[in-house]
């Protein structure tokens, strides 16, 4: 007898970023199609996939005949999806569920002949694809509810939206990214903390409560995060449920045809090229939330991307410029991105993204240039200590990503402990944000440039 | 906090008094106020100490429970309180008017007016802190499941008659108490903390003392900051603090010095009496057991009684502001949710259950979310200086209208569609297709922003409320030279989806809340530690 080499899969082995997701991707669908429970969980790191996954779901299911309903969160969100769904399969009839505000969706679906736009649900009744936001969807009433659903974001769904349209389907598969910002409400929810059915939890939190034995199934690999990036958004934000990027070292990298005058921005840029990370730090000390300073500082690192005359290599093309479209600035408030938007418009700037975390969900760009959430701050709140405010902010970006912030955040970290109160029977949510951004930011120490303005 | 906020409590601290944060009251105060100014007693969750309570300033009740953990005195006690608060509450059921309430109906499923009563008035309550809140949501918890001899002939410690019923209505003032802009029961620190702004932080606004005296200082105190720190501070020479705290825990130097040793004379004295072998000597330690509870009692209301007063003095300096437009509105609210409850009780259904299910706790989430967001936007409509607020925060612009243009939309039948410039120096977040509203007639006109023309000048269309034909109805559309406010935010709240009924509760939220708890709901078993 001879033996032949067989090969192996233990950890020795090289990781193929294609075939991970690839087995992953079948088991999903496998459950999704064939599976005996009501439903599917899917986690997904940021930029894993999930859009692809969804689209490509929905398109086996159609083809098997069976009814589905999608469940989006934002009208952003389903217009997408109609899009991407059209892009995919061109002849498949899709039924656009809108509301009757004026401007309900996407002018760009009018020129798609197969997709039917309505704000009655009865008159996309019988096509084999119907997408809307979860609050329209609860607006909809049916005798008989559809074989099939697909929730996409969903642990930015809260528990109520989801009590509200989980009578209308037989099944879900259920797809988010658990490191995302969590959903909230605008009044105290205490009263409820610890109840299976919190009605302020995320959807997933409620679902898998009460059905424990769910499938569960998450994305492996992570292609838009740069492999600069994937290890520290990973460790920091998903320790139990690691990542990879879908590109090695040396498959991105960003280059600038003007160089360097020698200014903090423009070695912070320099700095973000070459490693991927880039932290910007201005003096210490306590500011109001729109830090003129530091405001100021992100807008001259935007100002000097664009007129260093940018270049972006990836494995997806050749050579791209760096062009305003590719950059977004990230904030934790929206005053905040309104001061860095007056300041972009000051330096003649049009065209750069400029929004706060809730709003950067789901998005993706080259480069992006993020205010710290804590900088300047006398105190570390819970809303700026939520981990996934940090992780939505440090997770946008292809190829580099250069954070603002005031020295001294770290000691502020240590003199404000998390405090919130524990609540019984409430899942403790791992990392904590503490923890997150102390991981985030002796990372950064290491791609550190002063600067005083 | 917003930064309106900050810049009163700056101001405050400068001027040594409080600033005013309101110029008209944002919540509707009863003619007939209920004030319930309770003490608990420390260490034993639940178990009352005493309490003054009435609807006269002059002539409160006081209620003491001399043991506060013989569980007879303290049903004597909640006995007592029902007979004060019942009759309050009840005085508030029989006056109804007739009022229209939309309804689906059972065999149609269609959604029709249902003519029903509507309570004239409700019956309010007034507790001294936000803990008084939550005492009286305590006490409606520890009485609600109670079961009175006449319910239940076997059950082994019955309440008196009307126990069971107090709780079921403290319980449902303690939930309504939890939706933002009601009035059903309010504690007066907020109450005050809302209208007036202190140079201290608002857990220290938490002490009714401190915080009247930012408001309206004695006059002997040299400025309301001092008056506010000896209101906290200043000890008699017996170590008492001068201003007691308004409750329900009381000051430890109290309960050592003054409550412990107290307690124990009764203690004793109740012991004495039991042990009595003849009439004579009996007849004397009653007298002892009776002058050991007086003393208690009176303890008990030298510590209420400032608070009493300073309640009421609250209520005298909100009661000089105007009341906002919509503060009637808000109390109808209220009125509804009093008549539903008494509609609840009277017909006969069991007390509200220990936790919300899935579709309950649902609903109340949206209702006071929708509550929330309606009380942002009326305050500010109802008072300029809560306007200013939102303005300094870019979420409302004021300013001159500096030019109309008159534009028509396209399609068949042309609408008007002016364009109006307006002059502001306030820095609204204004983006691409942002939506602004104005109140025309205190209904809500929408208009879209357009450009920014200048520095200080902001284009807009307006697009709704102008009648139906080709020209404006007059008065619709502002003319140059107008003062205009608009807001970012929307005046009116919309209707969320409705829920489906608790029967039906999907498989993602367990399932109809009857398959899982088949066994009605006990009260909590007792435990030996219950038994002291």
């Amino acid at each position: 007898m001879t033996t032949e080499a067989v090969p192996r899969t233990d950890a020795g082995a090289a990781f193929d970023p294609g075939a991970e997701a690839a087995r992953a991707t079948a088991a999903i669908l496998h459950d999704t199609l064939h599976g005996t429970e009501r439903g599917v969980v899917v986690d997904s790191p940021p930029g894993a996939g999930k859009s692809t996954l969804v689209v490509r779901a929905a398109l086996e299911l159609a083809a098997a005949g069976r009814p589905l309903m999608v469940v989006a969160q934002t009208n952003a969100q389903v217009d997408d999806l109609v899009l991407r769904l059209a892009e995919q399969s061109p002849e498949l009839p899709v039924g656009r569920l809108h509301s009757s505000d004026a401007d309900p969706y996407d002018k760009a679906l009018d020129a798609l002949d197969n997709v039917r736009k309505s704000a009655k649900a009865a008159d996309l009744a019988g096509l084999p694809v119907v997408l809307s936001t979860a609050a329209k969807w609860a607006h909809v009433t049916v005798d008989e509810p559809w074989r099939h659903a697909i929730v996409d974001e969903a642990y930015q769904m809260r528990s109520d939206a989801l009590l509200a349209v989980a009578g209308l389907f037989e099944r879900a598969l259920f797809v988010g990214d658990p490191g995302q910002l969590d959903p909230f409400a605008i009044v105290g929810s205490e009263q409820w903390a610890g109840l299976s059915y919190d009605p302020s939890a995320s959807a997933v939190t409620t679902l898998l409560a009460h059905n424990p034995g769910l499938p569960q199934h998450r994305l492996p690999v992570s292609w838009r995060l740069p492999a600069s990036a994937a290890p520290l958004v990973s460790d920091a934000f998903y320790p139990f449920t690691p990542f990879r990027s879908g590109t090695g070292p040396g498959d991105r990298a960003l280059s600038f045809a003007v160089p360097s005058d020698g200014s903090g921005p423009d070695r912070v840029i320099d700095e973000a090229a070459a490693s991927g990370w880039g932290l910007l730090e201005l003096p210490a000390g306590h500011t109001p939330r729109t830090d003129p300073e530091a405001v100021g500082a992100v807008a001259a690192v935007v100002r000097r991307l664009l007129d260093r005359d940018g270049t972006a290599v990836s494995e997806r093309s050749g050579p791209a410029p760096l062009t305003p479209a590719r950059i977004a600035v990230g904030t934790a408030h929206r005053d905040q991105a309104a001061a860095v938007r007056a300041a972009l418009a000051g330096l003649g700037v049009t065209g750069v993204t400029v929004d706060t975390a809730n709003r950067l969900q789901g998005r993706e760009y080259d480069v992006t240039v993020v205010l710290h959430p804590l900088s300047g701050r006398p105190d570390a709140t819970a809303f700026h200590l939520e981990t996934g405010r940090l992780c939505v902010l440090a997770s946008r970006h292809r190829h580099a990503c250069v954070v603002v912030c005031r020295a001294g955040v770290d000691a502020l970290l240590d003199d404000y402990p998390s405090t919130e109160p524990v609540q019984l029977g409430t899942t403790v949510k791992f990392p904590d944000g503490w923890e997150a951004n102390h991981a985030v930011l002796a990372h950064l120490a290491r791609h550190r440039v002063t600067w005083r303005p | 906090m917003s930064l309106i906020a900050t810049l009163a409590q700056l101001e405050a601290v400068r001027a040594g008094r409080a600033r005013p944060a309101a110029t008209v009251r944002h919540r509707h105060l009863s003619d007939r106020p209920l004030v319930f100014v309770p003490l608990t007693t420390a260490g034993e969750a639940g178990a009352p100490l005493g309490a003054l309570v009435g609807t006269d300033r002059d002539a409160p009740r006081l209620l003491v429970v001399p043991q506060p953990r013989d569980r007879d005195l303290r049903f004597a006690f909640l006995a007592e309180l029902a007979d004060i608060v019942l009759p309050y509450v009840e005085s508030y059921t029989e006056a109804v008017e007739a009022a229209e309430r939309t309804e689906t109906d059972p065999e149609t499923g269609k959604r029709v007016k249902v003519e029903v009563d509507l309570c004239a008035d409700a019956a309010q309550v007034i507790v001294p802190s936000r803990a008084g809140v939550d005492f009286v949501r305590l006490l409606g918890r520890s009485m609600r499941f109670r079961r009175t001899a006449e319910q239940d002939p076997e059950t082994p410690h019955p309440a008196p008659p009307r126990v069971p019923l107090l709780g079921r209505w403290l319980t449902h003032y303690g939930e309504r108490a939890r939706v933002p802009g009601s009035s059903l029961l309010l504690a007066m620190t907020d109450l005050l903390g809302r209208h007036w702004a202190t140079g201290q932080s608002t857990l220290e606004d938490q002490h009714l003392g401190a915080l009247l005296a930012w408001i309206d200082p004695p006059e002997d105190a040299p400025s309301g900051a001092e008056a506010a720190l000896r209101a906290e501070l200043a000890r008699d020479a017996d170590g008492q603090l001068l201003c007691p705290p308004a409750g329900p825990a009381t000051d430890p130097a109290f309960d050592n010095r003054l409550l412990a040793p107290a307690i124990e004379r009764y203690d004793r004295a109740r012991t004495a009496l039991a042990a009595a072998e003849d009439g004579p000597a009996a007849d004397q330690r009653l007298g002892a057991l009776t002058a050991a509870e007086r003393e208690i009692r009176a303890l008990v209301a030298s510590r209420t009684r400032p608070t009493w007063d300073a309640v009421w003095r609250g209520l005298d300096l909100l009661r000089e502001l105007p009341a906002g437009a919509h503060v009637e509105e808000r109390w109808t609210r209220d009125r509804w949710s009093f008549t539903g409850h008494r509609d609840r009780i009277l017909a006969g259904e069991p007390p509200q259950p220990r936790r919300d299910d899935a579709v309950t706790a649902a609903n109340k989430l949206a209702t006071r979310e929708r509550e929330q967001a309606r009380l942002d936007a009326q305050e500010a409509l109802d008072d300029p200086l809560v306007m200013a607020g939102r303005r300094l925060a870019g979420e409302a612009f004021a300013g001159e209208v500096m030019d109309v243009v008159m534009t028509y939309s396209e399609g068949k039948r042309p609408a008007p569609r002016p364009l109006v410039t307006v002059r502001t120096e306030d820095r609204p977040r204004l983006g691409e297709r942002v939506k602004v509203y104005r109140s025309l007639g205190g209904r809500p006109q929408s208009a879209e922003f357009v450009e920014q023309a200048a520095e200080d000048l902001v284009v807009l269309r307006i697009v709704d409320k102008m009648g139906r034909g080709k020209e404006p109805e007059a008065g619709s559309v502002p003319e140059k030279g107008d003062r205009v406010c608009f807001t970012l935010f929307e005046h009116e709240q919309r209707g969320g989806a409705k829920l489906p009924d608790p029967e039906r509760t999907p498989w993602t939220h367990g399932g109809p809340p009857g398959e899982r708890a088949a066994v009605p709901e006990a009260p909590d078993p007792l435990t030996e530690e219950d038994v002291l």
